[in-house]
């Protein structure tokens, strides 16, 4: 029977670990993240789960410990937050590469200097080429149905990738929200059982994990994870849709609020999604304006398709960012750009925000929608990259 | 029961297979092979990992492995953590009874990925408690890059990026002791041995299977191409390490120290450096000084040993 109960992001996130129960975790403390680690840990200390926790040293020893442990067939997991996202870099490549369906709950924080605690997503922003599917959270239902669906994606037969769960450091992961939990049956009929059928514990057909790959095969290595974060989408929707008959909650690779007869939509990532759709509702019913909200969910795989159908009825697209590629701009707002050229035209605008934590209130929401509006209605579209909420 | 008998050994399949592409007298693949075969007896089975270095990159060259037991590589700096993250995963499999077999892990690494920049990951793993062994062949410098200075090279030594020249000596600072910061870290064994004594080797190798928790051997790995000499010569200058008491075979086991091998007469230490061509300009009359401080840094290691060896047994039990 699903409960209902009170949960911060970050006990979401463990909560639906411990129903996971995975084989093994390592995990290293970090701010927002530690939190997750210490109710994990409560969790083995009573004995509710069957995990070997593993308290690494460092973050680069908890991904390495991670990968070693998937490669001997464990279903294996870990956490993490900037910085700490940040040392595990190196070996993120190899856990891709070594196809380790491994979850990695990634609690946002913006990477230093300057050293900062609260929420950007620079650090996952900076991942999203090494070969990880990346899922990012609104609320902290989100996180706990997000971690449970993560397993599977990222073990479907098809797919065989490491998966990051994406959540707002302190907007999400120390904020106390309500949400509904499955019963642990539920969830553990849900994954299912973890085999690797190549693992290193098999003594009797011994192999070599991690091999010296040069010039006539890299590549090849590189294609298959090509191919499987290819057929990523399907499943994740599929996933998504077997999740939302178990517990009536739909997820796929988007979530389109508003947007089939809206004039401005803004695109967006994680919890500011939240108060977008809230200054989306407050403009409509006050000020006549037809604003659509599109929240991505799935950034890696990017739906590049499905975002073009929900945007196609727009007259202007606002992308909000959450982190800045220096010399460049906002990452998901040239990645939204770039989905667009060659099947749609129509004017867009980027909205550089909150970073370090700098927050963005529903005014600021409702400021942003009204700009769009203004571009749209004057002509006039320069500068294409605006700060929103920066002292000049 | 375990043996070390060469003989019955000689029987066996080597467990890395040849066709490897080990320069010719290397060390290292030989102290893989009989820690291998030393180690996969009885009803353990070894499953092991290896950091970025010369014996991972001669050995795993897709699609030909050179490996007879399961092996991963992770990275340079990370064989203690992934050893450790498959060591818990192996608890936890068979707490729940969906694992059978016994195994034995090992993690290997050069000196670069154990002394330098593994360190961390070493400590770790140690502290933690994993059971598992760690190997590390000491070839004294980073020589799958082309032979730069680690915190392994000895002092004199020349090498790519402290080379020898006109006014520098080549490494001018000492080789860190890593047996000794092993030790630190109060582990139930440790072991320094070389490849020289294939028995001495094999047993520290058995003992560490048979021990639970973190156990750790430091074996010295000469190396032609790195240290100068003919390949034909591998075996002899690491027994040369072992009678200058450059490299002393000793072990530790639950905090107590034994030497396994006391040269009956010291060999001075210009015989270990005369020996090898990284150390040839330390025979100019400018660079005299070095050797002596060379000879004088070997003796009072020497001396601790022994002094810590005299003081153990005299330890109750």
């Amino acid at each position: 029977m699903a409960e209902r109960v009170a949960l911060t992001g970050n006990d979401s996130a463990a909560y639906a670990l411990k129903q996971i129960n995975p084989d093994v975790m390592a995990v290293y403390p970090i701010t927002p993240q530690t939190e997750l680690m210490h109710k994990f840990a409560a969790y083995v200390a009573d004995g509710e789960v069957v995990t070997e926790l593993v308290r690494v040293e460092s973050e680069h020893s908890a991904m390495s410990a991670v990968v070693g442990a998937s490669v001997a067939g464990a279903r294996a997991a870990t956490a993490t937050s900037a910085n700490g996202l940040a040392l595990m870099w190196e070996v993120l490549y190899i856990a891709a590469s070594c196809r380790c369906p491994v979850v990695a709950c990634v609690v946002n924080r913006a990477l230093s200097g300057p050293i900062n605690i609260h929420c950007d997503h620079s650090d996952t922003m900076g991942a999203r080429d090494s070969g990880w599917l990346q899922l990012y959270c609104e609320n902290c239902q989100e996180v706990y149905d997000n971690t449970i669906q993560a397993v599977r994606i990222a073990e479907h037969p098809d797919v065989r990738l490491p998966v990051m769960v994406c959540f707002d450091g302190f907007i999400l992961s120390h904020t106390l929200e309500a949400l509904e939990v499955n019963d642990d049956e539920t969830v553990r009929r849900f994954i299912g059982q973890f085999e690797r059928p190549d693992n290193l514990l098999d003594v009797a057909h011994a192999q070599t994990f991690g091999m010296f790959a040069l010039q006539n095969y890299y590549y090849e290595f590189k294609k298959q994870q090509v191919d499987a974060m290819a057929n990523a989408p399907a499943v994740i929707q599929q996933i998504g849709d077997e999740y939302a008959e178990l517990t009536g909650r739909s997820y796929g690779l988007l979530d389109a609020y508003r947007c089939d007869d809206a004039d401005v939509i803004l695109l967006g990532l994680g919890s500011t999604m939240g108060t977008v759709k809230q200054a989306a509702d407050d403009l409509g019913e006050q000020e006549g304006l037809k604003c659509g909200v599109l929240k991505i969910r799935s950034f890696r795989p990017f739906p590049a398709e499905q975002i073009l159908q929900a945007i196609a009825g727009a007259q202007i697209v606002g992308v909000m960012d959450r982190a800045v590629s220096f010399g460049l701009g906002g990452p998901l707002f040239h990645e939204v750009r770039s989905a667009r050229y060659g099947h749609q035209d129509g004017p867009m605008l980027d909205f550089i925000y909150g970073l370090g934590g700098r927050d963005l209130g529903l005014d600021d929401a409702k400021g942003i929608f009204r700009s769009l509006a203004d571009a749209s209605e004057s002509g006039r579209y320069e500068p294409t990259t605006r700060y929103v909420g920066v002292r000049e | 029961m375990a043996t070390t008998s060469l003989k019955k050994l000689s029987e066996r399949e080597d467990l890395l297979s040849g066709g490897h592409a080990a320069c010719p007298g290397c060390g290292g693949t030989v102290i893989l092979r009989q820690v291998l075969l030393a180690a996969q007896q009885d009803d353990y089975h070894v499953v092991a990992s290896i950091a970025t270095g010369c014996m991972e990159v001669v050995t795993t060259i897709y699609p030909n492995s050179a490996w007879r037991v399961p092996l991963v590589h992770n990275a340079f700096e990370n064989s203690a953590a992934t050893i450790s993250g498959a060591e818990a995963a192996y608890r936890s499999l068979k707490r729940q009874g969906k694992y059978e077999g016994k195994v034995a892990f090992f993690a290997f690494g050069g000196d670069g990925g154990t002394y330098d920049i593994g360190l961390q990951s070493l400590s770790g793993a140690l502290e933690r408690g994993h059971n598992f062994t760690y190997v590390c062949y000491d070839n004294e410098a980073y020589m799958n890059t082309g032979i730069q200075r680690s915190g392994a090279t000895p002092k004199g030594a020349n090498t790519t990026t402290a080379p020898a020249g006109k006014v520098e000596p080549g490494k001018r600072e000492c080789k860190k002791d890593l047996t000794a910061i092993v030790i630190a870290h109060n582990i139930p064994y440790c072991a320094q041995a070389s490849p020289h004594q294939p028995r001495d080797l094999m047993k520290k190798a058995q003992k560490a299977t048979v021990t639970e928790g973190p156990c750790f051997i430091n074996v010295l790995s000469p190396c032609p191409r790195g240290w100068r000499f003919p390949p034909d010569q591998t075996i002899q200058i690491a027994q040369l390490a072992a009678d200058t008491c450059v490299w002393p075979l000793y072990e530790i086991e639950n905090g107590k120290l034994t030497i396994n091998y006391k040269p009956r007469e010291k060999k001075p230490v210009t015989e270990w450096l005369k020996s090898q061509g990284r150390f040839k300009h330390l025979f100019q009359p400018k660079n005299q000084y070095l050797v002596e401080e060379i000879q004088q840094d070997v003796d009072a290691r020497w001396r601790r040993l022994l002094a810590r060896e005299a003081a153990d047994s005299e330890e109750p039990e």
